[in-house]
């Protein structure tokens, strides 16, 4: 029996903000009043976060399983950049907002084709498509830059009062206003209908179509979201390091961020946060001590996590206050 | 009576298999019809071929007069066909009262909403909780399907196809997988579904045929062996020699 208990009380108060929610945002702001050397790094960070954030609401929401969505953060890398450095474009804030409508228009494009495909056949559509494009860019070297790099890139002062200062300070605080916007999004589209549609579709597609529901345009609907916050960070790269290279469509990239999700825990925003952190720090730390061989040190760690906390290192955070909350009713 | 449904000359191949010859059927509003046939009939064919899984390769679906055989599967279930599966197609990983909420997010075209919180709207999980406590599992509302015996799973089907509020609903084998101390309370709701509803059911279980059908279509190598009242098909000597022969044996 489950009581007095109003067996609608979950579902209806989903959505409401937890306490606990304050945490990254608390833990951002200490970082900077403690780490503020640390901020060039605590803005790639959140950078990444943005990114994680936008693959979180393909696969961990809707179960869309992507190689490839470098693709999105390189195009809107590129627009912001070019923007700046080939047309004078030198207003941050609209050169941004443009780079999230080129990943955003491409991803609507790419995904009429993509989100036909599922699984195995997916993964390699998209590996293939972010390939593509980098081989694109990387000829179209009059525009690009090539292999050389886009440069020429000089943004304005943001609000026309903080620019891009040799510590990162302003940076920091700008991506972070950036990323606590991309979240705000991203948790409405979680816990909308059409947020739960997704589940849906990530759980049986079969049963979703027997509902009636548009799957497909559903499916085009959240790529093409994702498709733009992946181009809000990438723009957002392109300004912080005043710089673009291929490497922003790269597949490492592409394989990175999904590594920063399974470290961190997918289908719930806050995998992002915690796994590019940690992802991140354990890079910043690891390549320190070891530049040849860090990336094993970031694998043993991966390989850890996922052996033994299956929904990542949020996942374990659940076990731990499972435990201690069983301890301390009994 | 006014007609729910429409057959008109059905036909299907895969290949060079004719899995579906000239099926017509008609079901009146309300109507409580059940397709039988030997394994291999075409049954679950024809099922997808109505629900618009499949496309005929000639004929026409006419539901309430209008001619829905272009339409998408989706678009189907908005006009009002519903299902149920075979085997269960549910949402595993989600509570009882979502998987309903889902159904009912969608009928409303409440699904295409990405801004205000679902829990804010009361009125469907209010309906969620009505439609599982008329199918007597209002229990299971928080429950994850996951964890739910299988006859219980198999009435959560049948509750996420109320929600639809559909014209013609077709229930693929309702009763398959069920244990017999489960399957009653199947065949109960079953027999208790709403009278504006127009069923079909296939099904490969008598008992549930006879208890059930006011109306019964044998199908045979994907065609229309014959069609009646339970009583006519149960002395039908071609029915008999196609079909209960065989059951009798077992």
């Amino acid at each position: 029996m489950s009581g007095g208990i109003d067996p609608t009380a979950h579902l209806r108060n989903r959505h409401r903000w937890r306490p606990v929610e304050a945490l990254p945002w608390l833990t951002a702001i200490a970082a900077f009043a403690f780490l503020s050397d640390y901020s060039a790094l605590g803005t790639q960070i959140i950078i990444m976060i943005i990114f994680a954030l936008s693959v979180d609401l393909i696969l961990g929401y809707a179960g869309i399983v992507t190689l490839g969505h470098a693709a999105y953060f390189g195009a809107g890398a590129y627009a912001t950049g070019m923007l700046s450095a080939h047309l004078g474009w030198n207003e941050p804030i609209s050169a941004l907002l443009m780079g999230g409508i080129a990943g955003g228009l491409l991803g609507y494009v790419s995904g009429q084709v993509l989100l036909r495909y599922h699984g195995l056949t997916l993964l390699m559509l998209t590996l293939a498509f972010a390939i593509l494009l980098q081989e694109a860019a990387n000829t179209a070297a009059p525009i690009t830059g090539g292999f050389d790099g886009l440069q020429g890139i000089a943004f304005d002062p943001i609000l026309g009062i903080f620019e891009n200062d040799l510590w990162g300070y302003n940076y920091y605080w700008y991506s972070l206003a950036v990323l606590a916007l991309m979240f705000l999004v991203a948790r409405r589209i979680a816990y909308s209908p059409f947020g739960r549609s997704l589940v849906g579709v990530r759980e049986n597609v079969r049963r979703m179509n027997a509902i009636g529901s548009p799957v497909f345009s559903r499916l085009v609907a959240i790529y093409t979201i994702s498709a733009a916050m992946a181009g809000i960070a990438g723009g957002l790269f392109a300004q912080s390091n005043a710089f673009v290279t291929l490497d922003v469509l790269s597949f490492a990239r592409s394989g990175t961020v999904l590594i920063v999700l399974v470290l961190g825990g997918t289908g719930r925003l806050y995998g992002a946060f915690i796994g590019g952190a940690v992802y991140m720090i354990l890079e910043d730390e690891l390549s320190r001590m070891s530049p040849e061989f860090w990336e094993i040190g970031v694998g043993l760690v991966l390989v850890a996590v996922v052996l033994f906390f299956r929904g990542g290192l949020l996942g374990a955070v659940d076990i731990a206050v499972r435990r201690l909350r069983g301890k301390g009713a009994s | 009576m006014s007609v729910a449904l429409e057959l008109g000359g059905l036909e299907k191949h895969f290949g060079a298999l004719h899995v579906t010859r000239s099926v017509s059927l008609t079901l009146e509003a309300g109507a409580r019809h059940a397709l039988i046939g030997p394994n291999g009939a075409g049954k679950t064919t024809l099922v997808n071929l109505v629900t618009g899984a499949l496309k005929p390769d000639a004929g026409r679906v006419v539901l309430g007069g209008r001619d829905i055989t272009g339409l998408s599967q989706a678009e189907r279930v908005q006009a009002g066909i519903a299902r149920t599966f075979q085997i269960n197609q549910l949402f595993r990983g989600l509570s009882a009262l979502e998987n309903v909420v889902l159904a009912l997010a969608e009928r409303d075209n409440d699904a295409r909403n990405w801004w205000r919180p679902a829990g804010l709207n009361s009125a469907l999980l209010d309906e969620g909780m009505a439609i599982l406590k008329s199918l007597g599992i209002v229990g299971d509302a928080e429950k994850t399907i996951a964890g739910l015996p299988y006859g219980r799973q198999r009435l959560v089907e049948i509750a996420i196809t109320l929600a639809l509020k559909p014209k013609v609903l077709l229930l693929d084998e309702p009763a398959a997988g069920v244990p017999s101390v489960e399957s009653d309370v199947i065949l109960d709701v079953i027999a208790a579904l709403p009278s504006d509803i127009a069923v079909l059911i296939i099904e490969h279980d008598m008992d549930v045929v006879f208890r059930f059908a006011k109306e019964i279509t044998v199908l045979v190598d994907g065609g229309v062996l014959t069609s009646g009242p339970p009583e006519e098909i149960a002395v039908n000597p071609e029915v008999k020699a196609v079909y209960l022969g065989e059951e009798s044996h077992g």
